[in-house]
């Protein structure tokens, strides 16, 4: 019977798969899917008081998320700051790319370890160090007061939607460097001087065959930017002050001090709902457009 | 492609200035003597450095912090072992479901994570502090020790394993002898890097530490204050140091063995 048992098991890969992968799937389980849905049945609650909690079901928390200006307007503000930064992220990483897959031919290795590099170092002291160039007493405004370009510190540096988004800009950078640099490597070089031999100028090259082929990488980098920059705490915390302040910032002080954690929770929900239909329209959108391209 | 593009160059130089340049303003001003972060440099100290010796919490946070991040590596980096052979090795229904839902935690927004975890947590009525702090990280880093092993697996020759078990070694031994070795350098680089992500992850520790602060967390705390500001950067340099330290050893400790084709597949990802 035994036996019998194990010849089956042995010849299935699904079984063999499923409990290799079992650790891995009962980890997703417990620490991702069931506090999520647990966090999903919390924003129909009611915070009655600091420790008390009412348990009835209500969609209340919703109908507050967006009678509350605040929150739909910074709902409104993380979308629109991780939207700039992904365009910007996208448009000055693709030449670098571009640059090491089809230019550089000696020690690729050692390029690509050096982009990725600054991606491993404390995210904490990358957006500190924005801090430490944009200051009212820093490193741009001491250098220009030094120079006597300016008389007094330009404080329009620090704590706006423009230092947010500079900052954000670098600290995921390696995101958009590495799938673009992966999908243009990909790219048959062969397709390329084929559209050449054919007279296209070097422009209808690019629009037409090399950014096409690279599409899979520019879509990847969309959403590996954009998806976590709209939930982003550290960056606006540390550099936009009240200016650049985005929903994530709300999302902690409902857990924290204002300690409403039903409406955070709510704020989370809507967080994520956002975030899931932005994947869908840029998934479909980007799916009609490789279509139409090919 | 053999002509040469020098603008190109020169902008993807430019670009590495920019990716570069901030972050060695921690370092430039750890040893300057002076509160603020300002230009002209007031002078050459170790001061900041010395500093760090005598602060108590400090070296409160920096071991909590190794005690996260060692129990998180080893215990990512061995899921993340068996769920990469899973999908190395076999083909199977559900395969890219399962592949997506692992890869989650990479993609969704941190905070989520973190709120969701906090309120569980307290709602199962337990303390915060560290406990919460590594089962997050080890959510977290599963996907990027998966990631890594994946890379360094594919391509590996599975009737080894087969000839072993042939041969009459049993499941244990035939991982042991056989497998172990052979996946030892990508093992020690999921291990490095995943500790390396635990070391520096602010969010999930700042919602699930309690008063048990870990490294980035003090860091926090001390960046409010300007009078505490010199020791953090002296603290971020030496960090800043240390993870590239770790990072490049894992680089090239990932592609250790293999061949020159094969590194730049492993280098992808």
């Amino acid at each position: 019977m035994f036996q019998a048992w194990r010849n089956i098991y042995s010849k299935s890969d699904n079984a063999k798969a499923y409990s290799l992968l079992s650790p891995a799937l009962f980890l997703i389980i417990l620490v991702m899917l069931i506090p999520m849905a647990l966090m999903l049945s919390f924003s129909s609650f009611t915070q009655v008081s600091m420790m008390e909690i009412d348990f009835t079901p209500t969609i209340q928390r919703y109908i507050d998320f967006f009678e509350k200006s605040l929150l739909v307007s910074l709902l409104i503000k993380s979308v629109k700051i991780s939207f700039i930064v992904t365009l910007i992220t996208l448009l000055t990483a693709y030449p670098v790319c571009y640059y090491i897959a089809f230019y550089v031919k000696k020690n690729k290795m050692l390029w690509l370890v050096l982009l990725t590099l600054p991606f491993w170092t404390s995210y904490l002291l990358r957006v500190f160090s924005w801090k430490i160039i944009l200051g009212t007493k820093g490193v741009f405004n001491s250098t220009l007061l030094g120079a006597g370009i300016i008389s007094e510190p330009l404080t329009f540096l620090m704590y706006s939607e423009e230092a947010v988004i500079i900052t954000l800009t670098h600290a995921w950078a390696a995101f958009a460097l590495l799938p673009l640099y992966v999908s243009l490597e990909k790219i048959d070089f062969s397709y390329i001087e084929a559209a050449r031999d054919l007279g296209l100028s070097k422009f209808e090259v690019f629009w037409k065959v090399t950014f096409p082929l690279s599409l899979p990488g520019v879509i990847g980098a969309i959403l590996i930017i954009f998806i976590p920059t709209v939930g982003d705490y550290v960056t606006p915390a540390l550099i936009g002050g009240t200016e650049g302040r985005m929903l994530s910032n709300m999302i902690q002080a409902y857990f924290g001090k204002i300690n409403n954690i039903p409406l955070g929770a709510a704020s989370a929900t809507i967080m994520l709902t956002t975030v899931i239909l932005i994947t869908v329209i840029v998934s479909y959108t980007t799916k009609r457009l490789t279509q139409r391209l090919s | 492609m053999n002509e040469k593009n020098s603008s190109l160059l020169i902008y993807t130089l430019i670009y590495f200035g920019f990716l570069y340049i901030p972050v060695l303003f921690l370092p430039i001003f750890s040893f300057n003597d002076a509160n603020y972060m300002s230009f002209p440099l007031a002078g050459f100290t170790t001061d900041h450095y010395e500093e760090m010796w005598s602060k108590r919490n400090l070296h409160k946070a920096l071991w909590a912090s190794v005690k996260v991040g060692v129990v998180a590596s080893v215990v990512s980096t061995a899921i993340a072992l068996l769920a990469a052979k899973a999908f190395v090795r076999y083909k199977f229904r559900g395969q890219n479901v399962s592949y997506g839902a692992i890869m989650m935690p990479f993609l969704i927004p941190e905070i989520i994570l973190a709120v969701s975890i906090l309120i569980i947590w307290i709602n199962l009525g337990f303390p915060l502090g560290l406990v919460p702090v590594t089962i997050g990280h080890i959510l977290f880093c599963t996907p990027f020790a998966m990631l890594i092993l994946i890379a360094r697996i594919e391509g590996f020759d599975f009737s080894l394993e087969e000839a072993s078990r042939d041969l009459g070694e049993n499941a244990w031994g035939t991982f042991y002898r056989v497998s172990l070795p052979l996946y030892l350098p990508g093992i020690i680089a999921a291990l490095l890097l995943s500790f390396i992500i635990s070391f520096d992850e602010f969010i999930l520790a700042f919602f699930l530490s309690g008063s048990d602060a870990t490294l980035p967390m003090y860091m926090w705390n001390q960046m409010r204050f300007v009078k505490k500001l010199p020791h953090v950067l002296a603290l971020g340099a030496v960090i800043i140091v240390f993870t590239t330290f770790i990072v490049l050893l894992a680089f090239w400790l990932r592609n250790v063995g293999q061949g020159k084709e094969k590194q730049d597949i492993a280098i992808k990802l």
